[in-house]
């Protein structure tokens, strides 16, 4: 089970993150729970300084842009032989 | 990354970039040719000249904003925000001011990213003044409103416009840092504690080229539209609308022009797309230089958008003098230009 937040304050790009996440999600049929964070002080627990970042059980993989589907489906694979 | 891909990429570029040349110079020609020849209009009439700007502007922005938009994009993925705050770390206030600024301009920035990047700028002991000349010079001297000046007024018109945004931001940031405003930044930007740390990504050359790909992509395809609406709109006008129209009120005999153009320009939130266009038209019909290069950076830089995103971390107090000391910088430098000019 992979916990994947995905960091933003709700601007467009942060919803975009989103849903390309959980179509990753979807094609790879992996447990995962998608956790939204959008109050400041926690996204800045993750020392990133520009939106949207995403975390993979607690690790930053992306900040400050859309990473494409290829690329995310990388990081899920990644976490998931890490884990 | 093999090397025998990065070749290939280098090759696609080149022929990418003489694809580029060719069609940036048979437009004007085209544009005439479609005008005067395929409708038959002739070459003096109001009909005709306006198609004949409109045929010829459009293409020509559209090519300029791609080509240069990739060309900015490429350059700064060797800037990050995380970077930009090491050079920023340890200097003082005014050359602090000057390089913030500067910076601004080169760092990538979405007004998304204002609040995060305000924290870390601070939190890591950036001067508060310094790091407000960052965020003020990052969204003001914006890549958009540089190239669309630059491609219907000119190399001129364009570099006022970048002067104009570093004196403000400079000049405002400064103020801003004198005026020992710590207090009124929210008490939670000081006690952040970081859970995770972040690593910065390695770039070959083939990441970049992507990078500036999808921007090119995303810009665009996110401003063409205003493109050729404002530059439809400035045809029209270009046509049909006499000169110094606007001359006796927006003109420099006009003082109150200047800080009307400001007041006006602080609701009014729009893009750069959509707003150079109009300023084009502005100055063309006798509007004054300096007054209409205020108007665009309070438009720009002075929104109420991001007065709400930018609540969350300043307080009131704060929050006021920050506009306060933008618009009296932009009605400085209005006042400065019309003065040169």
């Amino acid at each position: 089970m992979l916990t994947i937040k995905v960091l933003g304050s709700g601007c467009t790009n942060c919803k975009k993150l989103e849903a390309v996440t959980r179509q990753v999600i979807d094609q790879m049929a992996v447990q995962a729970e998608v956790i939204k964070v959008t109050e400041y002080p926690d996204i800045m627990a993750y020392n990133i300084m520009s939106t949207p970042g995403l975390v993979i059980n607690e690790k930053v993989v992306s900040f400050g842009r859309i990473p494409s589907f290829a690329e995310i489906t990388t990081f899920v694979a990644n976490a998931l032989e890490a884990a | 990354m093999t090397t025998h891909t990065t070749k290939r990429l280098f090759v696609t570029l080149a022929i990418v970039t003489f694809a580029w040349l060719v069609a940036y110079n048979v437009i004007q020609p085209l544009a005439d040719w479609i005008s005067y020849s395929a409708f038959g209009l002739a070459r003096d009439s109001r009909l005709g000249t306006s198609l004949a700007f409109f045929l010829y502007d459009v293409p020509k922005i559209l090519l300029l904003l791609s080509g240069m938009v990739f060309a900015i994009s490429i350059v700064r993925t060797f800037f990050s925000p995380e970077r930009t705050r090491a050079l920023l770390g340890g200097r003082r206030e005014g050359v602090g001011n000057i390089f913030a600024a500067l910076l601004g301009i080169v760092t990538p920035f979405c007004s998304c990213s204002a609040v995060p990047l305000f924290i870390g700028f601070v939190e890591s002991g950036i001067p508060l003044g310094v790091t407000f000349s960052f965020l003020i010079a990052a969204p003001t001297i914006n890549e958009v409103a540089i190239i669309l000046l630059f491609g219907l007024f000119g190399w001129k018109v364009a570099a006022l416009y970048i002067t104009s945004g570093l004196v403000v931001a400079i000049v405002a940031g400064f103020i801003i840092g004198r005026l020992k405003m710590e207090k009124y930044v929210e008490d939670f930007v000081w006690k952040i504690q970081h859970t995770a740390d972040v690593t910065e990504e390695k770039l070959n050359w083939a990441d970049r080229i992507e990078r500036a790909r999808e921007s090119v992509k995303e810009i665009v395809g996110k401003v063409w539209l205003y493109v050729v609406v404002g530059i439809a709109v400035g045809a029209g006008i270009h046509g049909y609308v006499p000169e110094d129209a606007l001359a006796s009120i927006l003109g420099k005999q006009a003082w109150w022009s200047v800080p009307a153009a400001v007041l006006i320009g602080i609701p009014l939130y729009s893009n750069a797309a959509g707003i150079v266009p109009i300023v084009g038209t502005l100055i063309e019909k006798g509007a004054s230089v300096g007054t209409a290069l205020a108007f665009m950076m309070s438009v720009i830089g002075l929104s109420l958008p991001e007065a709400v995103i930018l609540k969350r971390v300043l307080k009131m107090p704060l929050l006021i003098t920050f506009f306060a000391v933008i618009a009296v910088a932009i009605m400085l430098t209005g006042y400065m230009f019309n003065w040169i000019l």
